[in-house]
């Protein structure tokens, strides 16, 4: 599905890419109005980490480079700690659009492999849906063994004591561990979503069809 | 007919000094007819005492005034008494403010005050009422040189302002560059997209006055004269010449576009795909409404822009310096694409993006919302590939080799000055690597400096940036628009009404014998003892300002509506024949001669300052202000400018007594800040050469410093001064103290 629909983006844009982060990207509207300061990626306090900085990504989608950023583990860096959208001269929302163009390169199927924060992400996606509530302890769990059974075992090793001091204060209960607390009308609550993923589906279908 | 003498005891100088003993210094030593004291003599009362003396008859009659009491650039207004010379003595600035309080001090305090006093006195004397010549009576019509937007706007402002104007126009046609334009750039809110260039109103409105006067065809034969009494002949190509007087000029030659043919890495000249944006202006302009074509009649459906093409770059051939506009038009021209068709493909490759202004701002914005694509890269080649071009550039955000195909290639190319021929360069051929443009002169002055006025870099006209950018070094004559600095058509519009008001300020001035800025409204002239002049023209040469001519004889000739009355020429004059009434060789030679130089037992030095009244007096003054406090040797006289101070004055200083002289002039050079722009130049240049006076006297070199202090310079100016105490310290003091 995701293929299909990246193929059908492919074929729509014909190579611009500007135009395609600017119809489908939230927030993407902006990227044509940066003008290249650079003010952002010097604010950015994870900015050294980041293979392009968010000036250089903006500048790579002007420069069609679509392969190179939807793949790029980039945006999946970034925290929102909102400095670079207090500081950007040009008033772009840049968190939110690094969020967009995250979101959007995972709907095309072409996420990094092994990104942690992207990992998370579908993580937590996947413990809320279930009930409704965040379920902690399984979430928490659930990073533990991440990376593999040893390397569970391990990391929950190391914070037993954390644990049980969480269960002594009642700050974690040993029962979620069985189904959880949910919210009161599940069933309802999976038809919404249900429906909300209908409308995106074919909100992104007229787009795509609409060549 | 005497000299008056005024002390006021306000301000705290009666606390501070013994005004009873200074009385009897003006009136025993100055020999001033009489020395009257006022607690406030700036008050109603204390003018009105001064101005009853000299509106006194016969033998009462005040007819000098030597003010005693601030410096002499306070309470301007209170003690200006029209054309009664008066002298003024620093006591406040000069004296007590710049000296601690304690008995210990209260001896050289007061004989520092009393030594000012009697420069003073000596000064009033040496000065006479200066009044005007009366060589030009009034002419209010002003030629206007190039009838471009910048001519014809100077035009109109004149005559909106009453005084008549003559447009000399070298085309067929008024309009110049903007008439070859399809639009202009925004100037009014929201500034998002393109608007008529107005040059069509222009030309109508120019045409529909009465007071203006427009002659196609025509350059200039002969300029001669000066301000008041400019003397033009008018050359026509089609029809015979004409004679006009003027009163004042504007030159607004405007520029001459880069020849892009100078660039053959971006393939100008071999394919017609590659166009200038003023060549883009004519497919433009060719296409009207409809899409924009090659010249091959293809539809252009991808343009890419190449700023800075030959700008901004060191390279030999190319223009060192950024044109201003060429970014903005860039802009403009994106949206002639865009605005017909939004699916063109528009690349502005730009190193810097300058849109000067809040209106260049958010039409950079506007043109990015029209998705006309910024990328900032570096073009190194246009390849010419079949029909269309690939554009070979470094992108110098992503930091990698790029390219990208084009139908159609603009190049940005600057401006070059209509700026007449380089009188410097015509003296020294070979000066340096400067670009050599225009080669034909446009005001033909009969200068004896040459034919146009002066340049300072790049070939723009010079101007004094700081504080007059519409001057230029040939009082009368105003530069406006692209002559003068690169700019683009609103920042031309400005600098046209701009020009004007100056232009007008010259006829007015002249009518009326006054000086131009900064001696604005000084009456004083130079003027020469025949007898003693040897004629050897240094005055004529070293005149920042051209005004010297050369009569039949060889004798110079002064053309006084020229001169700024700097005095560079008197300071120049080798035989110092040359004086003004109330500013000469004896004016500042009596003070200094004034000054009581205590013997070598004493051990109390005399330091002379000169400082320039303009820049470094007003320093020291608000040093004194902030209480920093000096030297109680210092003995400080203001020169109009430093290019005024003559080394007889250096010579007669240190030969009484003196033990150090310091001169402060204002910042020389290309960027320079003197105010008559080659007066402190030509006085350090006469400096240099002092330290053979000073070996020959057997002196130390160290007693004459000449230091380039500015306005802002409060710190700094007070320590050269405490430097030269240090340096008398060291050396010891002068062996001339008799």
């Amino acid at each position: 599905m995701t293929t299909a629909v990246n193929q059908a983006m492919v074929e729509k844009y014909k190579g611009n890419f500007l135009k395609e982060v600017t119809d489908n990207v939230e927030e993407g509207s902006w990227v044509k109005m940066c003008m290249q300061c650079g003010v952002c990626s010097g604010s950015c306090p994870l900015g050294p980490h980041w293979d392009h900085p968010p000036q250089e990504l903006f500048m790579m989608i002007r420069a069609n480079k679509r392969e190179e950023v939807l793949s790029s583990t980039s945006m999946w860096m970034c925290t929102s700690c909102y400095n670079c959208v207090a500081r950007c001269p040009r008033g772009l929302p840049i968190t939110h659009i690094m969020h967009g163009l995250a979101h959007y390169s995972k709907r095309m199927g072409m996420k990094p492999k092994h990104q942690p924060t992207e990992q998370f992400g579908q993580m937590f996606w996947d413990n809320l849906t279930k009930k409704g509530r965040v379920n902690e302890l399984k979430l928490g769990l659930g990073l533990y063994f991440k990376d593999g059974f040893a390397e569970g075992v391990k990391v929950s090793m190391g914070k037993q004591k954390l644990g049980l001091n969480m269960m002594k204060a009642k700050r974690m209960s040993p029962m979620e561990m069985l189904g959880g607390h949910g919210v009161k009308d599940l069933s309802g609550f999976h038809a919404m979503l249900k429906k909300a993923e209908e409308l995106e589906a074919a909100r992104v279908g007229e787009n795509t069809d609409a060549k | 007919m005497k000299i008056g003498g005024y002390l006021c005891t306000g301000c705290g100088i009666g606390d501070r000094l013994d005004t009873k003993s200074l009385e009897t210094v003006a009136v025993r030593e100055g020999r001033i007819g009489f020395c009257k004291t006022h607690d406030f003599l700036c008050s109603q009362a204390g003018v009105d005492m001064i101005k009853a003396d000299m509106a006194a008859e016969g033998d009462e009659k005040v007819t000098k005034a030597v003010i005693m009491a601030c410096s002499r650039r306070a309470k301007t207004e209170s003690f200006h008494f029209g054309a009664t010379p008066v002298a003024r003595v620093n006591l406040r600035e000069g004296v007590i403010w710049i000296r601690p309080e304690g008995s210990e001090h209260d001896e050289t305090t007061q004989e520092m005050a009393a030594d000012y006093i009697r420069m003073g006195c000596a000064e009033a004397k040496a000065m006479q009422q200066a009044d005007a010549s009366g060589e030009q009576s009034k002419n209010n019509h002003i030629m206007v040189v190039g009838g471009g937007m910048t001519g014809m706007t100077a035009a109109l402002e004149a005559s909106k302002a009453g005084y008549y104007a003559s447009i000399i126009e070298k085309a067929d046609h008024l309009g110049g560059v903007m008439g070859q334009l399809k639009q202009r750039q925004p100037e009014r809110s929201p500034y998002q997209n393109p608007q008529d260039t107005g040059v069509a109103a222009l030309i109508a409105a120019v045409e529909a006055d009465d007071k203006i006067t427009v002659y196609l065809n025509s350059t200039i034969a002969k300029t001669a004269g000066a301000p008041g009494r400019f003397e033009v002949d008018i050359a026509s190509t089609v029809g015979t010449g004409t004679h006009a007087e003027f009163g004042a000029i504007v030159q607004a030659t405007g520029f001459t576009p880069y020849d892009a043919n100078k660039l053959p890495e971006f393939s100008y000249g071999k394919t017609p795909n590659v166009v200038t944006q003023l060549e883009l202006e004519a497919l433009a302009l060719a296409a009207g409404d409809g899409p924009i074509k090659r010249a091959d009649g293809k539809i252009v459906e991808n343009v890419v822009f190449v700023q800075c093409a030959g700008q901004r770059s060191q390279k030999e051939g190319h223009l060192s310096y950024c044109s201003g506009h060429c970014c903005a038009t860039s802009i403009k021209q994106a949206m002639y694409f865009k605005d017909t068709n939004p699916e063109i493909e528009t690349t502005v490759l730009f190193d810097d993006i300058r849109t000067p202004g809040a209106g260049g701002e958010n039409f950079y914005r506007s043109a990015q919302d029209k998705f006309v694509t910024f990328r900032k890269g570096k073009v190194s080649t246009v390849d010419v590939k079949g029909n269309d071009l690939q554009v070979n550039f470094k992108d110098l955000i992503l930091d990698e080799d790029a390219h990208m195909d084009a139908d159609l290639v603009v190049l940005a190319t600057g401006m070059l000055p209509n700026s007449g021929t380089d009188i410097d360069t015509m003296k020294d051929k070979d000066a340096s690597g400067e670009i050599k443009v225009p080669v034909t002169s446009i005001l033909n002055l009969n200068y004896r400096q040459g034919p146009d006025v002066p340049h300072l870099v790049n070939g723009f006209a010079d101007s004094h940036f700081i504080c007059f950018p519409y001057e230029t070094r040939r009082t009368g004559i105003y530069t406006a628009g692209p002559v003068r600095r690169p700019m683009d058509a609103g920042q031309a519009q400005t600098d046209a009404m701009g020009a004007v008001m100056k232009a007008i300020q010259a006829i007015e001035n002249s009518a009326s014998g006054r000086a131009a800025h900064p001696r604005s409204g000084d009456l004083s002239f130079p003027t020469f003892r025949k007898e003693g002049c040897t004629q050897c023209k240094r005055c004529t040469v070293e005149c920042p300002f051209g005004a010297i001519d050369e009569d039949e004889k060889g004798y110079p000739k002064y053309n006084e509506a020229r001169c700024r009355r700097c005095g560079t020429c008197m300071g120049a004059c080798p035989v110092q024949v040359i004086s003004f009434k109330n500013y000469s060789i004896e004016t500042v030679g009596a003070q200094l001669k004034a000054v009581d130089v205590p013997d070598e037992f004493q051990e109390k030095p005399r330091i002379l300052v000169l400082a320039c009244e303009n820049d470094a007096y007003p320093a020291l003054d608000m040093a004194a202000m902030k209480r920093n406090e000096s030297s109680a040797f210092i003995r400080v006289i203001p020169v109009r400018c430093l290019g005024s101070t003559n080394t007889i004055w250096i010579k007669d200083a240190l030969g009484s007594g003196y033990d150090g002289v310091v001169m402060m002039g204002c910042k020389k050079g290309a960027d320079y800040q003197c105010h008559f722009v080659k007066g402190s130049e030509m006085a350090h240049v006469r400096m240099e050469k002092i330290g053979d006076t000073l070996s020959t006297m057997n002196l130390e070199s160290e007693r004459v410093a000449v230091h380039e202090v500015a306005i802002t310079d409060i710190d700094r100016a007070p320590k050269l001064l405490d430097e030269m105490v240090e340096v008398i310290n060291r050396v010891g003091l002068s062996p001339f103290k008799f």
